[in-house]
């Protein structure tokens, strides 16, 4: 530290000062919102009983800790969200793969695929339900479909729109098409894959939430259904705060994860 | 002595749904070892195709390639330098011999030598987006020579360049070769770089391309290309050249 100029220290003071501006307004602006809507509540100017307050769903989520079904909850949804996001980046990337090794089958998929991922896929939540069960499966099913489709689409346009002189140079090496996707392809797709998984993880959330709200036992999708159900807006609107953390927390990993491989 | 590279009566046809168009159409040429052969012509008449073939990118229509040599290897240097953003200068150098399984303790050592007597010796271990463009082509060009071919064909290698630099690197570039004791075949639409570096200069017509007129370039205080152009001789070559392209706008 003792190196640098007295400008750079001027420099760095400053972007400092700047983060913790930015995070100290960040901070600010939910107290603002959670403080305005607890003094509506409170002032009666806001009806409790549809719009819920930050006290009540404080309250609510104490309760539900303390009879063990918070966690459970969370657990259950973030379960399958995972389970799905890894069955559809591994598809993902195997389907990928061979669309790109095989030009061929990607020209025959194209319409198809194109098809498949602009369905809304909750029309097809009853059918899924028959065909799978009213289980957790369909729920992982419904996620899968709905996270699937656009992983192998984003990942497979990152592997077709590398540099074709890049190609060009490994085959004048003679290369073969195994090296030319080891050497070239995957790691000239490094950032196009992590941004994939982020929008993988946030589709496999939808479709688990989707899925839950549609069929299920447990899971912060079944609080919603259920607290909507019985009129329990508190249950309803705690369940969509945990539900915003969990989603947070989510990207935040995979970020961290991206930072750390990088 | 036995030429290193022959072609016979070389032809190639591109084909589309509409069309079907010759590119080059019975070429002949032989090139000697060590020689460096020039070959200008207007644009789009089927020069880089002529390299492609010769480099085993693509396969000719009618005609015969004949090496010199068995397991002959060439080098291919193209109008970008194509480095690998996420490989450092040196293993972006390694890449040749990697994709060739030749990368072991000699090869590894030549590469590091090549890289430190041509200047980029302190720049092994960095990105290449942290060089200049004409840097990175000289790392390009030590890329190709990594595999030791015996032919280095260059597809308009320093177009990409600044006047300056390319200047500069054509004659860092023309050094590096004949030091190396190699055979360079050059494509490029630039008549002074052609004029200045080569021994022998093809002019090449309009599509469907045929030689049209062979220079073996002669002058007396011949040295190093960016000298070349200050022979009374260049000027010579330039003007007559430059009637065989018949440029029309």
């Amino acid at each position: 530290m003792s190196t640098y100029s007295e400008e750079h220290l001027v420099f760095l003071k400053k972007a400092k000062r700047r983060k913790r501006l930015i995070i100290l307004t960040q901070i600010l602006i939910i107290v603002v919102f959670l403080a305005i809507w607890q003094l509506l509540a409170s002032f009666k100017l806001i009806n409790t009983f549809t719009f819920s307050s930050p006290w009540d769903v404080v309250q609510t989520t104490i309760q539900l800790a303390k009879t063990n079904q918070l966690w459970n909850h969370i657990w259950v949804t973030v379960y399958e969200t995972l389970i799905s996001f890894l069955l559809a980046g591994g598809i993902g990337l195997i389907i990928a793969t061979i669309l790109w090794w095989v030009p061929f089958l990607a020209k025959v998929f194209d319409p198809y695929l194109t098809i498949l991922n602009s369905l809304p896929k909750v029309a097809l939540g009853p059918l899924i339900i028959i065909w799978v069960g009213a289980s957790v499966n369909s729920i992982i099913f419904m996620a899968l479909m709905i996270s699937v489709f656009i992983t192998i689409i984003n990942i497979y346009n990152g592997f077709i729109s590398i540099d074709s002189d890049y190609i060009k140079l490994l085959r004048s090496f003679h290369a073969s098409k195994k090296e030319i996707f080891l050497k070239l392809i995957l790691p000239g797709n490094r950032t196009n894959i992590i941004n994939s998984l982020k929008i993988n993880i946030s589709m496999s959330l939808i479709g688990v939430i989707m899925g839950e709200l549609l069929v299920s036992k447990q899971g912060l999708g079944y609080l919603i259904m259920y607290g909507s159900q019985v009129f329990n807006i508190n249950l309803v609107i705690t369940a969509v705060v945990i539900l915003g953390i969990v989603s947070y927390l989510m990207y935040y990993v995979i970020n961290w994860i991206e930072k750390k491989s990088s | 002595m036995k030429p290193i590279l022959t072609i016979q009566h070389l032809t190639k046809n591109y084909h589309d749904k509409k069309s079907e168009m010759t590119a080059i159409q019975d070429i002949s040429l032989d090139v000697k070892e060590n020689e460096f052969l020039a070959i200008v012509g207007p644009s789009g008449c089927g020069k880089s195709t002529l390299l492609s073939i010769l480099a085993g990118l693509d396969t000719a229509s009618k005609g015969k390639i004949t090496f010199g040599k068995e397991n002959l290897k060439i080098g291919y240097m193209l109008q970008k330098d194509s480095l690998f953003p996420w490989r450092t200068i040196l293993e972006n150098c390694y890449l040749g011999l990697e994709i060739n399984h030749n990368l072991n303790d000699v090869t590894k050592k030549r590469v590091i030598d090549l890289l430190t007597t041509y200047g980029l010796g302190d720049f092994m271990d960095k990105y290449p987006d942290s060089l200049s463009g004409g840097m990175r082509q000289r790392v390009a060009l030590i890329r190709t020579l990594a595999i030791d071919p015996d032919i280095l064909l260059l597809d308009e290698a320093f177009s990409a360049l600044d006047y300056c630099t390319r200047l500069a690197l054509s004659d860092d570039v023309y050094q590096i070769i004949k030091k190396e004791g190699k055979t360079a075949i050059m494509v490029t639409h630039d008549l002074g770089e052609a004029i200045s570096m080569a021994d022998r200069i093809i002019v090449l017509s309009k599509r469907p391309s045929k030689i049209k007129t062979e220079y073996v370039i002669e002058m007396k205080d011949k040295s190093t290309p960016i000298n070349n152009r200050k022979c009374p001789e260049f000027s010579i070559y330039y003007d007559k050249i430059w009637r065989d392209l018949d440029v029309h706008l």
